[in-house]
């Protein structure tokens, strides 16, 4: 199991959980797993086409899984997957 | 032990060492030779003799050697007669195992005499180095990086949640200019934790509300303020010039319309963003790292960004993230230790939790892989949609 950091904007659609653990051999298996848990996060990380969505980015520990193999990315038991949209709050 | 005079002492001393004339000194500004005043700080108002460094004699033996690790380099010591420095020298040369040290004879007094060129060197006033002094303790700082505070020029966007802090603690290190770019006035509900406004101030432009609380705190900040909305028509105008940008912006498309213009004029930006209790920050350095394009491709749609509309945030939250800005901001100024470059950091306020994550620099990035001459007005900060989208949501 990974453990996913989930973001501010997707705590609700986890039950507000600020970490969730998920199976999977690869990033896209891990986060399909999620999705599959808690399918409110679906469309917001998947695009129609079954990529992630431009504006999302999934670290496999602190490296961008698009400068790794992207969904393909194999993961460990002991790896944290973090889930960073972008955030604009300054005020 | 037998005791010398003062005088009979330095004759022995000046019979030990080698002295040079200032003409000869003059031949040798800029040919590779170190040299070295080593009178006291107060004495440097009338100037120095170009290309040198400053080491007061008190603090020569245990300076010499950062300065001049090479004990066969070429050295001249000059106090304001040639007394003090005859006596460094030949520290120096007995005690030290300096090979080549020479004391410049009369002293900067003689050197002004005959009218040589004297390089006025900048100093602080009684009450900057007392206020700084701080500041002036810590080598890596000192009065080199608090002249480079004083005339550097930072612009903060917004004097809201960050920028508040941010602004509060830049006017206390002495940024000499800090610009504010804020079109709102201060409301009741800013003031859980936009802590450079007050009670008294509800109803006031937030940059005169700021203007007025930095320039209580610190007289030598000039606080440039802009009441306007940073946008497409009047950002070049606005940032051109600055030296460092805060940016704590709480939209997409001003993010990426100063991205954009940033990448252009090559001014580094600091940025932060915050939400609930979490915050992120990362410096955006044109050209050394990437820039908030290769890190977000694309804005968020408005579901996922919480900032089209009013959301809650714990009120020491923009405190830890706008003065983790503020110390970005004072390392770039100054040139020291690693700024955030190329690095996003998470901070969890709930777990108490800092993470860091690795932004590479995107080879085919839209605007930072090109030639920053070459990015035109009419792009900057476009996304096809984007604008009609947000403001329909918010």
């Amino acid at each position: 199991m990974a453990t996913i950091r989930i973001p501010p904007v997707l705590r609700p659609s986890v039950g507000g959980e600020r970490e969730v653990s998920a199976a999977g051999d690869t990033v896209g298996d891990v986060l399909r797993n999620l999705s599959e848990a808690h399918p409110d996060t679906a469309t917001q990380l998947f695009s129609a086409d079954g990529e992630l969505n431009r504006y999302v980015n999934v670290y496999l520990n602190d490296e961008d899984v698009r400068v790794l193999d992207g969904l393909d990315t194999v993961v460990g038991d002991g790896d944290t997957l973090v889930i960073l949209p972008a955030m604009a709050g300054g005020r | 032990m037998s005791h010398v005079s003062g005088q009979e002492l330095l004759r022995r001393v000046k019979e030990q060492i080698k002295e040079v004339d200032p003409a000869e000194v003059t031949q040798l500004i800029g040919e590779g030779v170190t040299i070295i005043d080593v009178r006291e700080t107060e004495e440097l108002g009338a100037g120095k003799v170009p290309g040198a460094f400053h080491v007061p004699r008190s603090y020569l033996e245990t300076r010499i050697e950062g300065l001049v690790p090479d004990r066969s380099q070429r050295v001249i010591l000059y106090c304001a007669s040639g007394v003090r420095s005859a006596f460094g020298a030949r520290t120096l040369m007995e005690e030290m195992g300096y090979d080549d040290v020479e004391s410049m004879s009369g002293g900067f007094t003689l050197w002004k005499d005959r009218g040589y060129e004297v390089e006025v060197q900048r100093t602080l006033t009684p009450e900057q180095r007392e206020r700084y002094g701080r500041h002036l303790l810590l080598p890596e700082v000192g009065l080199d990086g608090q002249l480079a505070l004083l005339d550097a020029k930072v612009l903060l966007l917004g004097a809201g949640g960050l920028g508040s802090p941010t602004a509060l603690y830049l006017a206390a290190a002495g940024v000499g200019t800090l610009g504010i770019v804020d079109g709102d006035t201060v409301d009741l509900s800013n003031l859980q934790r936009q802590v450079i406004h007050d009670t008294s101030r509800i109803g006031v432009p937030k940059v005169e509300s700021a203007a007025q609380t930095i320039n209580a705190l610190n007289p030598d900040v000039k606080v440039v303020g802009y009441p306007t909305r940073l946008d497409a028509s009047n950002i070049m105008e606005i940032i051109e010039g600055y030296d460092v940008i805060v940016d704590g912006v709480d939209n997409f498309p001003t993010r990426y319309l100063l991205n954009d213009a940033t990448v252009r004029l090559g001014i580094p930006v600091v940025s932060a963003a915050i939400l609930g209790f979490e915050g992120q920050l990362s410096v955006f350095k044109p050209q050394d790292g990437p820039c908030y394009r290769c890190l977000f491709r694309q804005p968020p749609p408005a579901e996922m960004a919480p900032s089209c509309g009013a959301n809650g945030v714990l009120g020491v939250l923009p405190g830890t993230m706008g003065l983790l800005q503020a110390t970005e901001v004072i390392k770039l100024i100054t040139g020291i230790g690693d700024p955030l470059i190329g690095r996003l950091l998470i901070y969890d306020a709930l777990g108490t939790e800092f993470t860091e994550l690795k932004i590479r620099r995107d080879p085919e990035c839209p605007i930072c892989s090109r030639d920053p001459g070459d990015i035109a007005d009419d792009e900057l900060g476009v996304f096809p949609d984007y604008d009609a989208f947000c403001a329909a949501s918010g």
